[in-house]
């Protein structure tokens, strides 16, 4: 296994995130960890409210210090950050580790052109004169592919569209050509033809830099192009992860079932019917103590009130009570078989 | 841009008009009040209200009374008061004009330089004691009327400790012209400034506190925070920039109405004999002449005041720009 050989970039261990509400502490993450290999890219999925987000705001030191608990460990190339002073941190921010927020309409200041906050970012972590940062704010303008660099630049955010805002946004991300690019849905404001674009951008990117990427999406299909790693998130708990071939060809865990089922062929007969899963998903405050995806789970048993247990299968791993003797014949079950093929 | 002024010259025109015209109306629709029995005085005779009448030219239409009035007050600019005879219009206005300007102004700058402070001291220390504290102080500022804060400062500085070290430089009530006296200028005014500007810096700085915390919640916040800037170069350039457009909207409805004489109180305390107290006299004693001066003067300035705003919006804010 290739990546196997790359260093550690990241290592999440035990992260749990908490919030002040007002009704005590309230947990949105739950024992989440993860790694990723330099040059990798890992992808994250999970139904809306599951977490995604606020674990990668939380270590990346953006949350609300006031409001939020954060546990467990993250350790950047070795060294733990989550404890970091905030000047140290900083440092880290924007340079090492890029960010590529979910929704490019809202995530630029409204007040400057996109070249000069492109150029701030450059300017707070290199020496280099404004004439120059200007320069590359054009420079990465037109290597995120928007076709008139030199005039954009000197665009305001509110005179762009979503996608040119997108790439916007994404070349800000890599001005300081970050080694871990976090990318949190970055093509959900999109249409379905610039979401192929930006995803292009991103292996070019990952080709041309070499950076890590942590992309969250919930678009199996793009999970499957591009991810090396998959790590499946819900109610908060990464409930499974693993290579992104073994996750597609057995996942293990009856929510990935679900996930899978819920993705249209691309080939076979089509479906009359996609599947999908039924109820919703709890919110924080209503989150079982045992297996979070056990009031919507076709095989749930009472011993799923219970925390279940992490089974590993090669390099992947799921928190599941079903373990390897009953699991083919319960996806069997749930997933239509071209899946399967 | 010359399009822009001229708009807003005919803008200022017709809210002068509009104005000048409800004034006159008002004088003259007021019931129970024959302005030429009012100007006479009581126990007149009636020879003498009927003398007043044509002197005055009360007995002419009203449309006529407004354009000769109107006239004599821009044109020839020998309209005088209708209750002092002899006291001409416009030079009262002009010599009180910057009595006010100098005590609206200089108090705006404090409470400009106040308001901002507070708000971003406040909302970067959310929730801790120095914020609690500095909205306490802001809203015992707000709540104080200003007569009376004014009277306190000045028992404190004219009488109590007057002759200690502390307000032994303070001179005695009233007005130095700035370019005769500017020390003395400046003297007379430092206490009337921060008196006048201890309401707006309260309000000023309780609002745009608000409006920085909301802007925190905004996502370009955290965008400017992952890109690794200082915490001051977020509050100053991101948070506190996109803040502004309500303060500088409140600050051109303040700074208009107080040029235009809503000061009234800090200058009747401070002996300060600016517009406020000119249009206050008029008002009690039913004067319509120096009536209309004040009012138009105020609606120049609160029409100047709101251009002058729309200009900075335009200058902070891209979007205000259009094409
Ligand atoms: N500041 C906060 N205070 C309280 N609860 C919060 C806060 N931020 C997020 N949450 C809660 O944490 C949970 C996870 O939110 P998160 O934004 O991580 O979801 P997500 O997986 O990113 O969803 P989506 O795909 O819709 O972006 C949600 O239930 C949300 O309500
Ligand atoms: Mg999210």
């Amino acid at each position: 296994m290739v990546q196997q050989d790359k260093p550690i970039l990241l290592d999440v261990a035990g992260l749990s995130v908490s919030f002040a509400s007002d009704r005590g502490l309230v947990q949105a993450v739950r024992d989440v960890s993860f790694r990723v290999h330099e040059g990798e890219i890992l992808s994250i999925v999970g139904e809306s409210g599951s977490g995604k987000s606020v674990t990668l705001l939380s270590l990346l030191g953006l949350h609300d210090r006031k409001a939020t608990r954060v546990e467990g460990s993250v350790s950047f190339r070795g060294k733990p950050i989550l404890d970091l002073p905030a000047s140290q941190m900083r440092a880290i921010r924007g340079r090492e580790i890029g960010l590529i927020s979910q929704d490019p309409m809202t995530a630029l200041t409204p007040v400057y052109t996109i070249g000069w906050q492109i150029a701030e970012q450059i300017r707070a972590h290199e020496n280099i004169s404004a004439r120059a940062a200007h320069r590359r704010a054009i420079e990465l303008l037109g290597e995120v592919g928007l076709s008139n660099p030199g005039e954009a630049v000197d665009r305001y955010p509110h005179q762009l569209s979503g996608g040119m805002r997108q790439r916007a946004v994404i070349a800000m991300a890599l001005s300081c050509n970050p080694v871990l690019l976090v990318a949190d849905e970055p093509t959900t404001a999109l249409d379905v033809t610039v979401q192929a674009q930006v995803i292009d951008l991103l292996l070019r990117l990952r080709k041309d830099f070499g950076s890590a990427i942590i992309l969250i999406t919930h678009d199996m299909g793009v999970v499957a192009e591009v991810a090396e790693q998959v790590a499946v998130m819900y109610a908060g708990r990464i409930v499974e992860r693993g290579r992104t071939e073994e996750i597609f060809s057995a996942p293990l865990h009856p929510y990935t079932w679900g996930l899978m089922a819920s993705i249209p062929p691309l080939t076979g007969p089509r479906l009359t019917k996609l599947r999908s899963i039924p109820g919703m998903p709890p919110t924080p405050e209503t989150v079982p103590d045992g297996c979070g995806f056990a009031p919507r789970c076709a095989f749930a048993r009472p011993i799923c009130a219970e925390r279940p247990p992490l089974q590993k299968v090669g390099g992947q791993a799921a928190l599941c009570v079903i373990d390897d003797a009953e699991r083919p014949a319960l996806r069997r079950a749930a997933l239509p078989q071209e899946e399967l093929a | 841009m010359f399009f822009a002024i001229l708009q807003r010259l005919g803008q200022m025109l017709f809210v002068m008009f509009g104005i000048s015209a409800l004034v006159f109306l008002i004088f003259f629709a007021t019931p129970g009040s024959d302005p030429a029995a009012r100007l006479a005085g009581r126990n007149a005779s009636q020879e003498t209200v009927e003398a007043i009448r044509k002197e005055f030219g009360f007995d002419r239409p009203l449309p006529v009374q407004y354009v000769v009035m109107m006239k004599r007050l821009f044109v020839t600019q020998d309209l005088t008061s209708f209750v002092n005879r002899g006291y001409r219009i416009v030079p009262a206005v002009v010599a009180a004009a910057p009595v006010t300007i100098s005590l609206v102004a200089g108090a705006a700058i404090l409470w400009i330089v106040g308001g901002i402070f507070v708000g971003v001291i406040a909302a970067l220390t959310r929730d801790t004691l120095i914020d609690r504290g500095l909205m306490a102080l802001a809203l015992i500022g707000v709540s104080m009327p200003v007569y009376w804060l004014g009277e306190v400062m000045n028992l404190i500085s004219q009488s109590r400790f007057h002759d200690t070290w502390m307000f032994s430089w303070v001179p005695a009530l009233g007005y130095k012209p700035l370019m005769e006296d500017p020390v003395g200028w400046f003297k007379t005014l430092v206490i009337p400034w921060f008196t006048l500007a201890a309401l707006y810096i309260g309000i000023y700085g309780r609002v745009l506190r608000a409006n920085l915390v909301e802007a925190y919640q905004e996502d370009f916040i955290r965008t400017a925070r992952a890109k690794g800037l200082s915490p001051a170069r977020v509050m100053v350039r991101h948070a506190l920039r996109t803040s502004l457009i309500p303060f500088v909207t409140m600050f051109g409805l303040d700074f208009g109405v107080l040029v235009g004489g809503a000061a009234l109180l800090t200058e009747v305390v401070f002996g300060l004999n600016g517009v406020g107290r000119l249009t206050y006299q008029a008002l009690l004693n039913l004067d319509l002449p120096m009536i209309l001066g004040t009012v138009m003067y105020a609606s120049f300035f609160v029409v100047v005041a709101n251009a002058l705003v729309d200009v900075v919006y335009v200058l902070i804010d891209p979007r205000v720009r259009g094409n």
